[in-house]
């Protein structure tokens, strides 16, 4: 399994992602058409005077720095680390600059999905996969495609805003050489101004005007890591104070002059229309303003939130029935009948003879379920919108901008470009705000209040009822022993697919193979002879869109899992196997320091048990392991260790927090957490049944980065996956019980 | 016109007596750090203090607030100082943050009542202030920090 050549080299999303740009934002034309202003910047149109933009991230003028952050803070806390990336090389301080999250622009396509887009796996740094991930961010640059997602902030913007920092800091210097006539050589740069040999020190917003007249210097380069000063040491993130304080806005605490209040009803059966509904009794209520019918449902507009929420929530509607099953049971009886050819997503993976090795030795074979799940941030979905004869002004949290402008001007008939979309800083994301949901029905709300700001928010119970959630999986896996080794795997499972879900609903349908069901299947790095992947896509089934660490979130517990109980059937110890197996030098490294981490030493025996994962997900290998106690209340978890190798490690304080979320978000959601279906609409909705982790289940989480890995990995996702298959395989080894479904609640209870 | 005092400062205001404190605090007296999370008690984002109290503003009808004092994080007294805010600086405890006012006014309650709690009594006290981005880890530690600030004050 060690040969990286042998692996498929058709393109997989390749085609459908990177054309989603051309298709989904063709109003602006064609692919080809918005690849020149690529490299256009889109800060020079709003320019003002005596003011100068060196690229697409960094704006001075006479009075203050701004520094542009492209991808959206979910709270992973981008909007911090990405203006300091800048900031280290134009060697300005915080508190020097501003933030302002970028507007929708091809310039700000995003590099970093080039990793997940090319058909090979992570560990794989072959010519040919460097060649197809070269391909791959040509058609990313065609597409301009901006989004924030797949753990790729860092990937995409690690290169590109140092250098344009650097880019920034040496045209400062060229303006003030111009203008004292010093050698470039001899002037330097600290804390946001240009020093003078003499010790004289120009303020670089004093040389905005003079650095917009000369060329910029577009070949600096950044510095070396080993000069930093902010990045990779203890940092303290740019919103940190300001949300500590409770002064940070987020999108639901704008406020405009003459705002009115919106909250919505719309069909459960997810995308099906309104049929009648009946109003009377909502009109009535205090604070009702007025009553809307929109496409799938009803809207009220009130004098505040609460008013809002309680009158549509006392409006009748008849809703057309669901596209799906309208109960669950009927959900998971298409997906047993989904292992077919005629579903066959696809043979993502095959290695050596696997109906051969089946023969050979002990025949272990185990069938694995995962529910839906919801995304749920605290935040529920929200958003300002007002319309006037000019178009759409609308404020709103989202990972697509470009997509926010397409999806609402085809809603109320605009042009994309008729929408003006402002960025904001949320509340959580997981996934859910790259859904449209809000965006569309804000749209026809002020479309039919037009000239009257209007604030949408839906209540929890709406936003659960509306989340597009986590795929449906089940897993059927076979595999052999013998002579203490693990002879054959066939990893075979069948899946709602989450990202053709997304891009269909972008407006860019795909008929290639869902590569998100391959993540946490086809990318296993152990030495197994005979070994097969395979996805098979059910149909007809719920919405399903991308949950953090999106297949991985259920292919890696099923994996994960199975491969541990092949380890056992074999008769070895999960560890020492796993290191032994693992064919990629730098990956058993994290399995050694995971290993070193925790001092694994076998069984522990007195109803304690220690289980451990590895899954690489986003191209992240992360290795964890947990400890459980088997009390007389139930399984508690007491102390997780994790080792992430992200090549390089920008943020260390966040880092950490990333990990232990990460952590916390793969635990809770194992633990406690499905969405089914009845009558067409989740029966889920509120946090009280669905709850993930609160306090008292968080155990103590230790967490080390290393940096072996040749490129500098994204972070926000990977943690997750590896957190469900070694909470059960630690119940496994603390009780005898193998857990194959999640939520793990149903089988075993939890302190 | 039901009457109350926000921050300090007597505020009157026309609406329902049944709405929930939160909904006035947002909308009528554009005061944003409580937060709707959920609206029934299990998230804690709406936390405030009623007559030094920490109560779920979602939770609070306005006419049973009538007359009484209510403090917000933006109404705390002589913030920099604050130990809980300030170990939550240094700890860096927010992600997304906007469950962290609510875990905050939860802290500063817990802290009056119980100067130096054991993870014990900051698990009873903070499990009801859900957090999905999971900074409990920070939470807990934050908490240790103040208590251990406040010791040393004193």
């Amino acid at each position: 399994m060690g040969d990286m050549q042998t692996l498929s080299r058709r393109a997989f999303v390749f085609g459908s992602a990177a054309v989603a740009g051309g298709i989904v934002f063709g109003a602006y034309g064609p692919a080809e058409a918005a690849a020149p202003s690529a490299d256009g910047n889109p800060l020079a149109a709003g320019l003002g005077p005596n003011s100068v933009t060196f690229n697409p991230w960094v704006e001075i003028s006479p009075d203050k720095i701004t520094l542009i952050a492209q991808h959206a803070d979910i709270g992973q806390g981008v909007g911090s680390v990405q203006p300091i990336m800048i900031a280290e090389e134009m060697d300005l301080d915080p508190g020097q600059f501003e933030v302002r999250f970028a507007g929708p622009s091809p310039a700000y396509f995003n590099t970093g999905f080039k990793e997940e887009l090319a058909p090979f796996l992570a560990a794989d740094q072959s010519p040919a996969a460097e060649a197809a991930r070269a391909a791959a961010l040509e058609s990313l640059r065609k597409s301009g495609l901006q989004m924030t997602g797949g753990s790729s902030t860092i990937p995409d913007t690690y290169e590109k805003l140092r250098v344009a920092g650097a880019v920034a800091r040496e045209t400062l210097k060229a303006a003030a050489a111009k203008r004292s006539g010093v050698a470039i050589a001899d002037i330097r740069t600290q804390s946001g101004h240009v020093i003078l040999p003499d010790g004289s020190k120009i303020p670089y917003v004093s040389l905005a005007a003079e650095a917009a007249r000369i060329p910029p210097v577009l070949d600096a380069q950044p510095r070396d890591p080993s000069t930093w000063r902010m990045l990779g040491k203890p940092m303290t993130r740019l919103d940190v104070r300001a949300k500590v304080m409770g002064e940070l806005q987020f999108g639901i605490d704008q406020k405009m002059e003459g705002m009115l209040y919106a909250s919505v009803k719309l069909n459960p059966g997810k995308g099906q229309p309104l049929k009648s509904y009946d109003a009377s009794k909502a009109r009535a209520m205090p604070g009702v303003k007025k009553i809307l019918e929109i496409k799938n449902g009803v809207a009220v507009i009130a004098t505040n939130s609460w008013y809002a929420m309680k009158a549509v929530d006392a409006i009748a509607c008849e809703w057309a029935p669901s596209a799906y099953p309208a109960e669950q049971a009927d959900h998971w009886k298409v997906l047993e009948s989904s292992f077919k050819p005629e579903f066959l997503g696809k043979e993502w993976r095959t290695i050596g003879d696997v109906e051969a090795g089946l023969k050979r030795g002990k025949l272990v074979e185990a069938e694995y379920r995962a529910p839906y799940v919801a995304h749920q941030p605290l935040e529920p979905l929200n958003g300002v919108g007002l319309v006037t004869d000019k178009g759409l002004e609308i404020w709103v949290g989202h990972q697509s901008p470009q997509a926010v402008q397409a999806i609402a001007a085809n809603a109320i008939g605009l042009k994309p470009e008729q929408v003006i979309f402002h960025n904001q800083w949320t509340g959580g994301s997981f996934g859910h705000r790259l859904e449209f949901e809000n965006v569309r029905v804000l749209a026809e709300i002020a479309d039919q209040m037009r000239g009257t700001p209007i604030k949408l928010v839906f209540s929890r119970e709406e936003d659960f009822l509306q989340d597009i959630p986590r795929q449906i999986a089940i897993a059927r896996h076979r595999g052999s022993v013998a002579n203490g080794k693990i002879v054959a795997t066939d990893l075979q499972l069948a899946s709602t697919a989450p990202f053709k879900g997304l891009l269909e609903r972008m407006g860019a349908p795909s008929k290639d193979p869902d590569p998100q069901l391959a993540a946490g299947t086809w990318n296993v790095y152990y030495d197994i002879p005979n070994f097969r992947a395979i996805s098979y896509e059910a149909q007809g089934l719920s919405p399903c869109t991308t949950w953090r660490s999106v297949g991985a979130s259920t292919a890696g517990f099923f994996t994960e899992s199975f491969i541990d109980e092949l380890i056992h059937a074999a008769g070895l110890d999960p560890m020492k196997a796993r290191i032994a197996m693992c064919n990629v030098p730098h990956y058993r490294k994290l399995l050694e320091t995971v290993a070193e981490m925790s001092t694994w030493k076998g069984p522990l025996g007195n109803g304690r048990g220690r289980g451990v994962a590895f899954v690489e997900s986003f191209g992240t290998p992360v290795a964890e392991v947990v400890e459980v106690t088997a009390t007389d209340r139930g399984i508690r978890i007491d102390k997780v260790w994790v080792a992430v190798d992200v090549g390089k490690v920008i943020d260390p304080v966040n880092f950490e927090n990333q990990v232990q979320g990460g952590v916390v978000w793969g635990l809770g959601h194992a633990i406690n957490c499905e969405i089914t279906y009845s009558k067409g609409a989740a029966q889920q909705t509120n946090y009280n049944h669905h709850e993930a982790m609160r306090i008292h289940q968080c155990p103590v989480i230790e967490v080390r980065g290393l940096e072996n890995d040749p490129k500098v990995r994204g972070l926000g996702e990977p943690p997750v996956p590896p957190a469900a298959p070694a909470l059960a395989n630690a119940i496994f080894a603390a009780t005898g019980k193998r857990i194959r479904e999640m939520p793990f609640n149903k089988f075993i209870d939890f302190v | 016109m039901i009457e109350l005092k926000v921050n300090g400062i007597k505020r009157q205001v026309d609406v329902v007596p049944e709405m929930p404190l939160l909904w006035v605090l947002r909308d009528e007296l554009g005061i944003t750090s409580a937060k709707y999370g959920c609206g029934v008690a299990q998230c804690g984002a709406c936390t405030v203090h009623i007559d030094g109290k920490a109560v779920r503003s979602c939770q609070a009808h306005i006419g049973e607030v009538a007359g009484k004092s209510v403090v917000t994080l933006e109404g705390l007294h002589n913030k920099d100082q604050n130990p809980v805010l300030q170990a939550w600086i240094a700890h860096q405890v927010p992600q997304c943050g906007y469950c962290q006012t609510g875990q905050i006014m939860q802290a500063i309650s817990l802290l009056a009542s119980i100067p130096k709690p054991t993870d014990e009594q900051i698990n009873q006290v903070m499990s009801g202030n859900l957090c999905r981005c999971g900074t409990y880890p920070r939470i807990r530690a934050a908490i240790h920090a103040a208590a251990a600030n406040k010791m040393a004050e004193k």
